[in-house]
């Protein structure tokens, strides 16, 4: 692979992570890909009303709460991010 | 193994709701979703009820729903955000009664992504643009227009993207005729995703972003950004702009952001406003908790309604001077039942769509405006609240009271939630089973007995003197609106009542009444008919009459009539037909016809509009035929057709309705033939040649039927009466035909009075009783018994007729605890009368996680009462519930075990400690008595006899317990392998026990009693998160899981053998696992996205004597069958009709069908029922091009499908 190709390659594959948000690469963390996970997870319950339901009758809340409580736990699913080894 | 689903009753949840005048007359309407459903209510504003007008399964899950109307319009549009992919608008058509896509735009992939738009929307409130967002960073602008033909046009998206931003909430702003605003509540995830230390993370500001269209420029931009409260949830617009035809302004615009806690008003370039949300004042509430509005309504100019998450209702003012906004005042208005979407209609009604539990509607008596309840406005603090934003304001408190502004005006009944059901016939009477479901949640549970047939008021019963064998009712003039006489015909004579203010005894009414009567008529402009045995009374206005008497020695055995024609059969097996001329007199036709045979039954039609008479007669006669008669003057008394019977015909009704399955404009005359051995043919006439076609039969009872031509809800119907009475009616353009859950009558007839102008009467022995059907729509009928917590299981007592529910609800205080808390608190005398306040209404205080009220109850399902009521303690909670036999008991009694435990907490799921609470059953199953309880390590979340023992899920441990004194004695657990989530349901067959995981789908297990060991022999490739399991046979499983699948896994017959064979299960042992399993695995045989959660699965049996079918019940109240194919024929030929539904794209929504039924796992081996009756609904032309590709008539189409309703369900 010719240095410019890979430059090309590089840029096209950055272009659709800015563009797919939670898309994977070869070298996630796995906060990342917890995190991306949970994120996933937490938009698609609230995007099922059935689950919303369930979760509700489950826990004893209102489905106002629990779509609420679903999406601020949206911002940092995972606890904050590990310290990165080379600070 | 090949099934068909159908649908039974649909979902009952109403997830969205969006008020308009979709059908463009000044009436409002409201759409709401009922997740996978569209339904378009109308509001009969004189009588304050609801009516469905439409209801229509869009395949597809709609998330968001919004109307708007074009500046200068007076229509509606919907909008609908769904998990599509695409943004859809609709038009509905008040002509054809049907919704129509005006446009259709694919903006991205299909389903409920993390960052494709379908969540929220919002509209401009003149109409001009839709903004369409998804729960992260992607937001869509469309332009709408109106192009040279007025023709709605939209334009391509405009992105509004902001990168790692979560959206919690858009809202379209009022801002008048300047460029479309949008506001949002955003938070940038960016930074705490970097910051090791977390402090990213809770300085982490929620911003109030606007977006504005530039409509000139064609773009939107960020126009401002601010951060407001943390813990904002909701955005409300507020009316601004200026009127057109004045200087002054609408209001201030902006927007209120409900937080937690708080209201604040805000807007650009604008002072903010905060007010405290006005709390319950409740010594027993939790101090640390916040108070969170769900659900808002803007309405008019100062109002708003904002429900809390404890069902309150505000009222929330803005005082404003032109564009500065003074004080923002809230109060307190009412309390309803907590609301997922709320809508207040022009005509003073509002519409609050329930979370869970029946919806309601309330009209308006007051808007709160002087009463004494306080009211809290932002002037009266600091800097209008906002003085220092980060603090709370002090909190103010509120007296929850009785509904004093709303007045309940109408209620929609639903299941919403169903959390577990029974199939049982229970009723004496009855010949097929009813539906018991547990549903709803909280202090408004019920136990619901659901039975097929149509509702049935009863206005009046009275006894009579004698029994008679029929029944009629008349008006005297052809003009009259309502009915003055009651004909009563009796073995020996006949009885006139008048109807007036009371129902009397007239004579002199030109009747004969020392004979039976035949038949009675209003004929001509203002006369009336009677036939008798011996002749025919035509009765004249100045009560004259002139008579027609049968030759000597024969008798009339047979009449029709309508308004200008009379039919009478003889005894000598002949016809005489009579026929009213322009002066009003009744001429007879010159011959007679001899049938040949004994007439048992005729019929004539109405009269067809514009015509002088109706051209066929339907004559059933003693030799099992049916003979279609012309009336027309050039061939009159012909035979025309012949149809050959299986029994002799005991009633014959001639009736024009429309089914726009065969006509969709017009009425198809439809010639039903009711049989002496309780069958009905129903047969459509031609009626062009007279020749029947069509024929579909249906078993009604076991008596013979007959049947009468009423009118209800002004639609012309068939009332059937067998052992049990039927109504054919036309509901929403299709035909129907349901049972009256009413008693048995001998005969019937129409009723119109002026106090029950669609009403029936009927005789039943010697009972008279005047009746009317309120609710077509609702097919099933509905007992409700209330129950005081979420129920969470029911079981049956196996021999008597005894349920036992367990109900238990997370974050409230049981009785003794709440009284424990308050002698803590020193509770006042006042403080206690605080709490005094039914829960069905304002529901229970909020306590911390953690706290459970929970009891066991008895109950009498057939008096619909509860016999015994047990309330746990000590925070204990029930969650699963068994009968067993324990077979080392002392005698042979039934022991009653419930599984609880205490201090549970849900995630992670912990107890304290969980326990096997054991009763004796006592009383034939009235009453229970209890033994002891057993500690466990973990929640027992399920329960199931298994061979005299009880074989308990604990957890992750699969244990057996015996009897014991003191305790129940633990005997086996599985522990070579534990399950990998939690048990959540058991079922058995011999010594098989079939496990469902929590997460990890469903376990073969055996006991092999000789080494007493619990062995897993068998599990599924596939993790499922079981909700529901039921044992189709001994190999196979009907499961249901929590994303809403329904699917049927099958051990193959080679491994379960070798399984039974093996006697001590050390083959089962030492074998090798494959996939890090069990050495076996299931095989998946059929796959089916019902869209609704499962919540229990039945193998039963629907109709007397009917195949068995699987019958589900969902969450949010879909009740629905699996009906196994008989034939490899019918399931070809049923897939390939479903194969060319698919291919119509008949989703409103634009998903697509396959991929909707097929959502998590490809659908495999069960045909969509629901899709393939929608046939009914599509263009003639397209029904035959489709009939066509199948080698079928239409009405060949059309009956298979009936069919497969009919003997699998009996709906």
């Amino acid at each position: 692979m010719s240095s410019e190709l890979r430059y090309t390659a590089n840029t096209q594959l950055e272009h659709l992570h800015a563009r797919y948000t939670g898309t994977g690469h070869a070298d996630i963390s796995k906060y990342d890909w917890i995190t991306h996970q949970h994120r996933d997870t937490l938009a698609s319950i609230v995007g099922h009303p059935p689950l919303n339901s369930y979760l509700a009758i489950a826990d004893g809340e209102a489905i106002g709460r629990i779509k609420f409580e679903m999406t601020e736990r949206m911002l940092q699913p995972c606890g904050p991010p590990p310290r990165r080894d080379d600070d | 193994m090949h099934l068909y689903n159908l649908t039974l009753q649909p979902a009952t949840a109403i997830t969205q709701a969006a008020v308009g005048n979709f059908s463009g007359v000044r009436q409002q309407e409201i759409l709401v979703s009922r997740g996978t459903r569209l339904e378009l209510l109308k509001l009969d504003a004189q009588t304050g009820k609801l009516s469905t007008v439409l209801a229509i399964d869009v395949h597809g899950s709609i998330r968001s729903l919004a109307s708007f109307r074009l500046t200068g319009g007076t229509k509606d549009y919907a909008i609908i955000g769904s998990d599509s992919g695409r943004l859809v608008i609709l038009e509905y058509e008040p002509k054809t009664n049907t919704f129509t896509k005006v446009h259709q735009e694919t903006y991205g992939k299909s389903g409920a992504r993390r960052i494709v738009p379908g969540q929220y929307l919002a509209t401009d409130p003149k109409g001009r643009s839709v903004m369409i967002s998804a729960m992260e960073k992607a937001k869509l602008v469309y332009v709408l227009n109106r192009d040279a033909s007025a023709n709605l046009t939209i334009s391509s998206p405009l992105e509004a993207h902001k990168n790692a931003a979560i959206i919690h909430y858009i809202v379209g702003l009022d801002v008048g005729f300047e460029n479309p605003l949008y506001a949002a509540l955003e938070v940038d995830y960016t930074e705490s995703d970097q910051d090791p230390t977390g402090e990213a993370f809770n300085k982490a500001e929620k911003m109030l972003t606007y977006y504005e269209l530039d409509l000139g420029l064609n773009h939107v931009v960020r126009k401002w950004s601010e951060p407001t409260d943390p813990r904002a949830n909701l955005l409300v617009q507020v009316p601004g702009g200026q009127l057109a035809s004045s200087d002054k302004y609408d209001g201030p615009s902006g927007v209120l952001v409900c937080c937690e806690d708080h209201i604040i008003y805000r807007h650009m370039d604008a002072a903010q406003h905060r007010v405290p949300i006005p709390r319950r004042k409740n010594l027993l509430e939790d101090k640390d908790r916040g108070l969170l509005i769900t659900s808002a309504v803007m309405h008019k100019m100062k109002y708003q309604g904002n429900s809390s998450e404890e069902g309150d209702l505000y009222k929330v003012t803005i005082e404003h001077q032109d564009e500065e906004v003074r004080a923002l005042k809230i109060k307190y208005f009412d309390t309803v039942p907590v609301a997922s979407n709320l809508c207040i209609l022009k005509s003073g009604f509002l519409f609050v769509a329930s979370e869970f539990g029946n919806h309601y509607l309330y009209q308006f008596q007051k808007l709160g405006d002087d009463d004494a309840e306080a009211e809290y406005s932002s002037t009266s603090y600091k800097d209008f609240g906002m003085a220092s934003p980060n603090d709370p304001l002090p909190r103010v408190f509120f007296r929850p009271r009785p509904l004093e502004n709303l007045l309940l005006a109408d209620e929609l009944e639903s299941l919403d939630p169903i959390i577990d059901a029974k199939i049982e016939n229970i009723l004496p009477n009855a010949d097929t089973s009813q539906i018991f479901t547990l549903c709803g949640r909280g202090p408004r549970s019920t136990l619901r007995m659901l039975r097929h047939g149509l509702e049935v008021e009863e206005t009046v019963s009275s006894d009579l003197p004698g029994i008679p064998n029929a029944v009629w009712t008349t008006k005297l003039k052809e003009d009259d609106p309502y009915d003055t006489y009651i004909i009563l015909s009796f073995v020996n004579g006949t009885l006139v009542l008048s109807i007036g203010e009371t129902i009397e005894e007239v004579q002199n009414t030109g009747f004969l009444s020392s004979a039976p009567t035949l038949a009675v008529q209003q004929i001509g402009a203002d006369a009336l008919l009677q036939v008798h045995p011996h002749g025919i009374r035509h009765v004249l206005a100045d009560r004259r009459v002139n008579e027609w008497k049968v030759p000597q020695g024969r008798t009339i055995v047979c009449a029709t009539t309508n308004k200008r024609q009379v039919v009478v059969a003889l005894s000598s097996a002949e016809l005489v037909y009579f026929e009213l001329d322009l002066e009003g007199q009744l001429n007879e036709y010159q011959d007679r016809k001899a049938m040949g045979s004994t007439v048992m039954a005729m019929s004539v039609g109405e009269v067809p509009e514009g015509r002088q008479r109706m051209p066929f007669l339907a004559v059933g006669c003693e030799d099992q035929t049916v003979r279609i008669v012309s009336l027309d003057p050039e061939s009159t008394l012909e035979t025309i057709s012949l149809q050959a019977l299986t029994a002799p015909p005991s009633s014959i009704c001639i009736a024009d309705m429309l089914d726009a399955g065969i006509n969709k404009i017009h009425p198809t005359t439809f010639v039903n033939i009711g049989l002496q051995n309780g069958v009905l043919l129903r047969t459509v006439l031609d009626p062009i040649n007279g020749q029947l076609t069509d024929t579909r039969t249906r078993f009604l009872g076991t008596r013979p039927v007959k049947l009468v031509r009423v009118m209800v809800q002004k639609n012309p119907s068939i009332l059937a009466l067998s052992s049990r009475s039927w109504l054919n009616y036309t509901y929403q353009h299709l035909l129907h035909f349901t049972p009256l859950i009413f008693d048995n009558m001998d005969y019937a007839w129409g009723f119109s009075a002026e106090l029950s102008p669609e009403g029936l009467i009927g005789i039943s022995g010697s009972v008279l009783r005047i009746f009317q059907i309120p609710k077509l729509g609702v097919k099933l009928k509905q007992d409700a018994l209330p129950l005081t917590y979420t129920p969470r299981k029911l079981i049956s007592h196996p021999t008597q007729h005894v349920f036992y529910t367990i109900e238990s609800d997370h974050r409230v205080y049981g009785q003794e605890a709440a009284i424990q808390k308050l002698k803590e608190l020193g509770a006042s005398q006042s403080d206690r009368e605080a709490l005094q306040l039914p829960p069905e209404t304002f529901g229970r205080p909020k306590a911390p996680s953690g706290t459970w009220a929970s009891c066991i109850r008895i109950i009498d399902p057939v008096q619909s009462a509860t016999i015994r009521e047990i309330h746990l303690e000590d925070n204990e909670a029930a969650f699963s519930i068994a009968i067993v036999r324990f077979n080392n008991g002392r005698d042979s009694d039934l022991h009653l075990v419930v599984g609880t435990a205490q201090n549970t907490f849900l995630s992670p799921r912990t107890c304290k400690t969980g326990y096997l609470r054991t009763y004796k059953i006592s009383d034939d199953g009235r009453d229970i008595e209890f033994l002891h309880k057993t500690e466990t390590d973990d929640v027992p979340m399920v329960l199931i006899s298994f061979q005299g023992r009880l074989a308990a899920g604990v957890g992750k441990a699969l244990r057996l317990y015996d009897m014991g004194k003191r305790k129940l004695l633990r005997k086996v657990e599985n522990k070579a392998s534990a399950f990998p989530s939690a048990i959540v349901t058991l079922n058995t067959q011999g010594s098989r026990i079939i496990v469902g995981d929590m997460q990890e789908s469903v376990f073969f297990a055996v006991y092999k009693a000789p080494e007493n060991r619990l062995l897993i022999f068998a599990d599924d490739v596939q993790s499922r998160w079981i909700t529901a399991v039921t044992m189709v046979d001994y190999t196979t499983i009907a499961a249901g899981d929590k994303f809403g699948n329904v699917f049927i896994n099958r051990l193959s017959i080679t491994d379960s053998n070798q399984v039974d064979d093996d006697p001590t299960g050390a083959g089962i042992l030492h074998e090798k696992g494959v996939f890090m399993g069990a050495p076996h695995k299931t095989q998946m045989l059929a796959h089916f996205h019902v869209g609704d959660i499962i919540t229990s699965i039945h193998k039963v049996s629907m109709v007397a004597g009917g195949r068995e079918v699987l019958l589900y019940t969902g969450l949010h109240g879909t009740i629905g069958i699996l009906v196994p194919f008989v034939s490899k024929e019918d399931v070809d030929f049923i897939s390939t009709l479903e194969q060319h539904m698919r291919t119509e794209q008949l989703s409103l929504i634009g998903r697509d069908h396959l991929s909707w039924r097929g959502y998590y796992t490809p659908v495999k081996a069960i045909v969509d029922g629901d899709l393939c009756e929608m046939f009914a609904h599509l263009s003639p032309q397209k029904q035959s091009a489709i009939a066509g590709e199948l080698d079928r008539t239409v009405g060949e189409v059309l009956k298979k499908l009936d069919q497969l309703r009919v003997t699998s369900s009996g709906f």
